[in-house]
This record gives C-alpha cells, structure tokens and sequence, in this order.
C-alpha cells in the first residue's frame, strides 16, 4: 500500500512538473501575471510529492517490504537499520528518486528564496526546472520505477552490495548528486536569462550564490568519494580517473571556471556569453554523467546494472536539454553585448586565461574519458584509457592555473602594469622558491616534479597570506571575504598533499606471517595474531598489528577481511593510523599457506591534506555566499512584483 | 546570428552520435573475459561420496551446466525449483559446485528442496570459485564439448534465462 502511494504520488508530480514547465514559462512570454503566478505553487506541489514518494520508498526499506523489487534487491533483513536506509540510493532506481528529489528541492528553494526577484524571471527559472523534473519523471516512471512490485514476495532480500555498505557511502552520494543536481539552478537561470533576452548583472548576481552553493556540495561530494575509495577499496589511492569520477570531475571543473566567470560578468559586466555557455555546459556534463553511469557505455566499478532502453531515453533527454539549449544559445548569445573593456594585463584577461584553462582541462578529462567509446565506435578495438594519460594531460594545464590564481586577486581590474603587479606578490615568489629548495630535501629526496609541487602551493598559498595581511589592515573582513581566499588556501592544502604522496609514499606488498613484521616509512608494524570476527551480515578475518616506532609502541591497528554472506565477493576494511603529516596504512590481501596473509603496508605522508584541501575549499564556498548583497539586494530594474504577491 | 555562436551546438551533436553509436556496443561483455575459454580446471570431492573426486577434463564430449550454490544462498533457494523442472526435462546435464558451504547443511538442503544436480561437487575452501570469477552466488556457466564455457549466468537462473539463453545454446552445441 505504501509502495503504490509513493508511485502515486510520483505520477502526480509528473503532472504537476508539466504544469510548472509550461503555464508559466508561456504566461512570462505573453505577460500574463495569472499565469506567471502558478510558477510557485506547481514548483512546491512537485516538491511535497516527490518528497511523499522518496519517503515512502525510504518506509519500504525501514518496514523489509520485499514485494517491493527494488527493496528487495537491494535490501537484507540482517543489514544494520542505517544501511537499510542508505540502501534506498544503493541502486539504480532509488539513486535516481533521490536525483529527482534533489532537483525538486533546489527548485523549491529557489521557489522559496527568490522573493526579491522579478516575477517573471522567478517564472522562467522555476519553468526550466519544471521541465527538466518532468523529463526525469517520465524517465523514473517508464524505465526505472523503484515501486515495481515482486511476485512471488520473496523471504529474504538480496542485501546491498558490500562494497556499499560503508559510513561513507551514507553521504557520498547525497552530497555529489546536490552538488550534480545544483548546476541545474544556473542552468535554469541563464536559459530564462536567454529567453528573456536580459543578460545583464543582475541576472548574473542572482545565480551565483546558487552555483557556488552547488560547487560547494559538489567539492565535498567528490572529497568523500575519494576519501571513500581510500579507506575502503584497500589499495590506498584516492583518485582512480574512474569513468564515473571523471563524470563527476567535469563538472566540477565546468562548476569553478563558472564561478570565476560569474564574478566578472556581475562586477564588470564581460564575458556573457561565455558565462551563458559555461552554465549550460556545466549542467550538461552533470547529465552526462548520469548517462554515462546509466547507460553501461563504459565499464566502471560504480556501474549500475544496465538496460538499453535506459540509455536510449536519458540520451534523448540529454540530447533535447542540451541541443534546445545550444540552438537557443546560438540564437540570443549572438545578440548580446559585452561591456566593460580592459587590457590584456588586467585582472578580467587573467581571469579569462585561467577559466580557458579549465575548460581544456575538463574538456581532455571528458576526451580520455570517452576516447575508449569513440575508438570502438570507430571501430578501432576495445581499449583503455589510464592514469598516465591524464597524469600527462592534468599536471601541465593545472600548473598555469595555480600561477594563475595567486597572481589574478592581487591584479588590477581594467588595467594593470605586469612590474607593479609582480612586485605585490614578490613575498610569495620568494618564499615558494626556497620551499622548492628546501621542502624536498627535508622529506628526503629532490626530484623537479616534487619541487614544482612545492613551489605551487606555496606560491598559491602565499598569495593568501599576502591579500589577507593587507585586507586585516583596514579591519576585520566579512566573512564572505574569506570564501575565496579559504577556497585557494584548500587548493594549496591540496596540492601540498597530492605531491607529497605522490613522491614519497612507500607501499610494501609482502607476505606476512604471525610474527614477522615489516617496516615503512620509519614504523615498524608487527602482524601480532589473526581472529575470527562475526559482524551482522558477515563474518571477517581480523589481524592485530603493533605499531612500532623507534622500538616504542604506539597503538595496534586492525585490517578485516570481510566475507559477507550475501556476496562471495571479500571486502577489504583497511587499519589505519591516521596523522597530520602521515598516515600508516594496512590492509590485508590474500590469505596464503598457514596463517600467512599477503599484506598491504603503506605510508602516506600528508595524504589526509588532500581531503583537508578539498573542505577547506567547500567551507570557502559557504562563506562566500554570506555576502550581504545576496539577501538584501532588491531589484531595481524591474518594480514588478505583482506576480510573487499573488503567488504568495 | 554569428556563426561561432554554433560551434557549441556542432561540437554537441559530434558528442551525441558518438553516444548514441556507443550505446550500441557492449563494452560490458569485455569483463567477462571467461567466456570463450577453456573451463579451469579443478578436481575436487564430491559431495554425497568425498572419496569420489570429479574434474571438468571428465565431461569432455558433452555440453553441462556447471551451477554454483550454496546452502546458505537464499537466492539459491529461489533457483531450486527451475533447476528441478530442468533436471526433469532430461536436456542437460547439471553439475553443481556447492561453495564455501559445510556438507551436512548442503546435505540438508538437497534432501529437503530436491537433488537437481547429477552430482555435486564441494568447494569448500572457495578456490575452485576464485578461478571462475564467481562474484555472487549462484552463479551458472555453460560449457561445451571442448571444455569452453559458452555462457555465463549471474543470479538466479529464471525459466525466461533458460528459455530464451540456455536451453537453445544447449541445442545448437548439442547438434554440432
């Protein structure tokens, strides 16, 4: 009964979603304010009704209702209560309920937020969100309907996949898809910008603190995952260039040239159209990666089970968002002005320069991604694309960005001299070649990708340090002052991490029996016994290890190898010493002869920065949208508010 | 209009065709790198008689069903009464690998649901499984008369599975 009411309610939404695409989108055309006003109350209709379907779905799995295909697929009566609850996205459908009711909660709060603007934008925006809402219904509801029912009732679900089955995995997901989801509001706000033919500062104004909102998330979303496949695939890397990360890294990239594009086009009024360009873009990689994810296209560790009618449908929905959206672009971009003019030295063309080489860099990202794809479409054979070539690719177009971004705050707007420039950051420059000097050395050994490592993060972190030390002179700042400036600071946290292991971590393979012990990175780790363990829904090997350093004991750390029952597939739980400049790493591989087990043992120096880099820089993100000017801004162009009053 | 302004739109549907074309192919059927290769080999004990071994080499010359279970599979459960109406139907025969199981439970298990397999073999220490690549059990590969697997079921085999895939690969292998 309640599985139906949450399809119920699903089919209402999509009804009430086409309401909200249409009526209103038309009414802003004709100025028709009855119309216009139906805007809001569709968009919170939708909302409350997804919302009463993802929570009757979520009661499914609380309640063990295995009539239901896709609890009982996903779900084990043996599984802890907050997994059972998580289970809810472990899956295809269910993962795609909550991508909906994602989208219908930025839309609401969009819906609830936006009194200040004028009506008729507000009915646009919540239009193109209608639409995209409806489209993804009609694709839940005809190839992915997680109420589908199951006859014969099973006595006994199938239990989420192991793998899932992790604190992490709690909110990874979430996260990401606010992130994914959230580029939808400044998709939505630069097509009504298009059709409304108002591409100016206020438009610009009121869609960023919603895309930096949604990079924020993202930033966290893809920092969890990255933590996630650290700790629980047992390999100790943090970055794979999976498919399905990439999927979630072109966006992101998309997302930051965005914000910085944005900044521009509200302060100075440059670069329309290639801000308009960038929020389509984003949004359309966020839907391409679902495609890709969905489709079975390519073969990832994160694939969903595939169908092919799936793929068809979500192509054709990416295809009508999208292509509508260019040949709108193509049509209105053209049209459009851009003010404000400035010279090449200049803080709006260094900008420019660091938001191309974003693009290029999302764009080779999405290039290797698909390079597999397109030589076996070409018929060309199957093949891979790996690290090294985005290794080879990433570091070479990141490097100008970091000297970018240090440089550009402390530029100018319109107009600046390189020297005068140079001389502000001179500190900065300094101190990040003696880093590059002296960093390596202290860790050990010199090498010039480490130096350039070093000297980048120093530089972009000096940057910080010398626009803070200036600004605190005429007082404490806002705290939306400290947005960007946390968010580069995490860039430098990050790279000093990212460096940092990539040099000098040690990774030792080796067998191991009870006794014997192996040393890494300056501690010693003694494999001490080996025990039985039964958790709820599996049974696990777990070792003892004794943490040594210079002979004294710091603590033990227990590696597990888990057998759960559902699956045969052994999952790998990793002991790990977690330190601000080092983590010690252990997982256990393969049990050989005896009690013997083939061990993984890794040092990790400053790895944990990695992730400390990427809150730093979502923390940035939260800051920078308590700007004053987002509440109290009032719109000054249009006086119309008559839509909203009747709405409300 | 500026024609650079539908550069965008070109570059965009150059990205959907490649897509759509790629939907076409499987790249899914890569990771499954068994199929077409000779079975591993294995001997191993069998369940009702542990000092009677079997081994894949023994069946060379017919097309079987390998098919893994388990006792405390309850998926296994579920596939139980279509491996039974098979067996019954005389088309194929069945050998089951009973994985990471205890005799007397796999013992039970039979005796109480029914023995499809014409006999069982035990996998106890799992290794035999690794080999396979068994992911989740149950699982079924069909292997033909050279000893190559031909198919490889994951989950539960349905009647649709085994009408629509199994059963008429077992008669075109049969007839060769």
């Amino acid at each position: 009964m309640i599985a139906e009411i949450g399809h119920f309610a699903l089919i209402l939404a999509l009804c009430a979603s086409f309401i909200q695409g249409v009526i209103p989108l038309i009414g802003a055309q004709r100025g028709r304010s009855d119309w216009i006003a139906l805007a809001r109350p569709t968009c919170q209709t939708s909302f409350v009704l997804v919302g009463i379907s993802f929570a009757a779905l979520t009661w499914c799995f609380y309640v063990n209702d295995f009539s239901v295909a896709y609890v009982a697929g996903h779900s084990n009566t043996q599984l802890p209560i907050m997994y059972r609850l998580s289970a809810v996205w472990g899956g295809h459908e269910g993962s795609l309920l909550l991508w909906v009711f994602m989208l219908v909660s930025w839309a609401f709060s969009v819906a609830q937020l936006s009194k200040t603007l004028d009506s008729a934008m507000v009915a646009r925006v919540l239009a193109v969100l209608g639409l995209i809402t409806f489209g993804l219904l009609l694709f839940v509801l005809f190839t992915s309907n997680p109420f589908n029912r199951l006859f014969p009732v099973p006595a006994e679900g199938r239990d989420l996949n192991p793998l899932l089955q992790d604190p992490g995995l709690i909110f990874h997901p979430p996260m990401l898809y606010m992130g994914y989801v959230g580029l939808s509001v400044a998709f939505a706000f630069a097509i009504a910008a298009l059709i409304a033919g108002q591409l100016d500062a206020a438009w610009a104004r009121w869609s960023r603190p919603w895309t930096t909102v949604a990079w924020a998330f993202l930033t966290f979303g893809i920092a969890l995952g990255s933590w996630w496949a650290y700790y629980e695939l047992g390999w100790g890397g943090w970055w794979f260039w999976d498919p399905v990360e990439n999927a979630s890294f072109v966006p992101w990239l998309i997302a930051t040239a965005l914000i910085h594009s944005l900044a521009m086009t509200e302060k100075r009024g440059s670069f329309k159209s290639w801000t308009v360009l960038l929020a389509i873009a984003g949004f359309s990689m966020s839907l391409l990666g679902t495609f890709l994810v969905r489709s079975g296209v390519l073969t990832s560790v994160h694939a969903f089970a595939t169908d092919p009618t799936r793929g068809i449908f979500i192509l054709l929905l990416f295809s009508i968002v999208v292509g509508t959206s260019l040949t709108l672009f193509a049509w209105r971009a053209s049209q459009v002005k851009s003010i404000g003019h400035f010279e090449i030295v200049s803080r709006e063309s260094f900008i420019l320069m660091g938001n191309v080489f974003l693009v290029v860099a999302a764009g080779s990202v999405l290039l290797g991604t698909l390079y597999p794809l397109l030589i076996d479409a070409l018929s060309l054979g199957k093949i891979s694309v790996g690290p090294p070539y985005f290794n080879a690719v990433f570091v070479p177009l990141m490097t100008p960005v970091a000297l970018l971004m240090a440089f550009t705050p402390l530029m100018r707007w319109k107009q600046d001299r390189l020297p005068e420039a140079v001389l502000r950051i001179k500190w900065a420059g300094v101190t990040a070649g003696l880093a590059a000097v002296i960093m390596p050395l202290l860790m050990g050994q010199w090498t010039p990708l480490v130096a350039l490592g070093c000297f980048l993060a120093v530089w972009v972190g000096g940057s910080v340090v010398i626009q803070v030390a200036g600004r605190l002179r005429s007082g404490f700042p806002p705290i939306s002052y400290w947005g960007m400036q946390f968010a580069h600071f995490g860039i430098a946290v990050f790279m000093i991490g990212v460096t940092m292991v990539g040099g000098f971590q040690e990774e030792k393979d080796v067998r191991m029996d009870i006794g014997d012990s192996v040393t890494v990175g300056g501690h010693q780790l003694v494999f001490k016994n080996l025990a039985s363990v039964r958790g709820p829904n599996y049974m696990a090997a777990r070792g003892t290890f004794e943490m040594r350093r210079e002979g004294r004991v710091l603590r033990e750390l227990y590696p597990e190898k888990r057998n759960y029952f559902s699956s045969s597939m052994p999952m790998t739980e990793a002991g790990i010493d977690i330190g601000l400049t080092r983590d010690i790493y252990v997982s256990l591989g393969e049990p050989l002869e005896g009690s013997a087990w083939a061990v993984r043992v890794y040092y990790k120096p400053f790895v944990d920065w990695i992730w400390g880099g990427c809150v730093l820089m979502g923390l940035g993100g939260f800051f920078a949208i308590a700007d004053r000017r987002y509440r109290t801004a009032k719109v000054k162009r249009h006086s119309l508010v008559l839509g909203s009053k009747a709405a409300a | 209009m500026r024609a650079k302004f539908l550069i965008p739109l070109g570059i965009f549907m150059v990205l959907v065709g490649f897509l759509a074309a790629g939907l076409r192919l499987k790249p899914s059927e890569v990771p499954s790198p068994l199929v077409g290769k000779p079975a591993p080999a294995f001997t191993l004990p069998t369940l009702s008689d542990p000092n009677k071994s079997f081994s894949p080499a023994d069946f060379r010359g017919r097309v079987w069903l390998l098919n893994v279970w388990a006792s405390w599979c309850v998926a296994c459960k579920e596939e139980h009464p279509v491996l039974m109406d098979l067996a019954r139907q005389n088309k194929v025969t069945i050998v089951g690998l009973d994985y990471k199981d205890q005799r007397d439970a796999a013992l039970t298990f039979l005796q109480r649901g029914g023995d499809p397999y014409r006999f069982s073999v035990v996998d106890e220490s799992g290794r035999v499984g690794i080999d396979y690549g068994v992911y989740g059990v149950p699982e079924t590969f069909l292997i033909d008369r050279e000893g190559v697997i031909r198919y490889k079921h994951i989950g539960p085999v349905t009647p649709k599975v085994l009408e629509e895939k199994i059963l008429p690969l077992v008669a075109a292998l049969g007839q060769q």
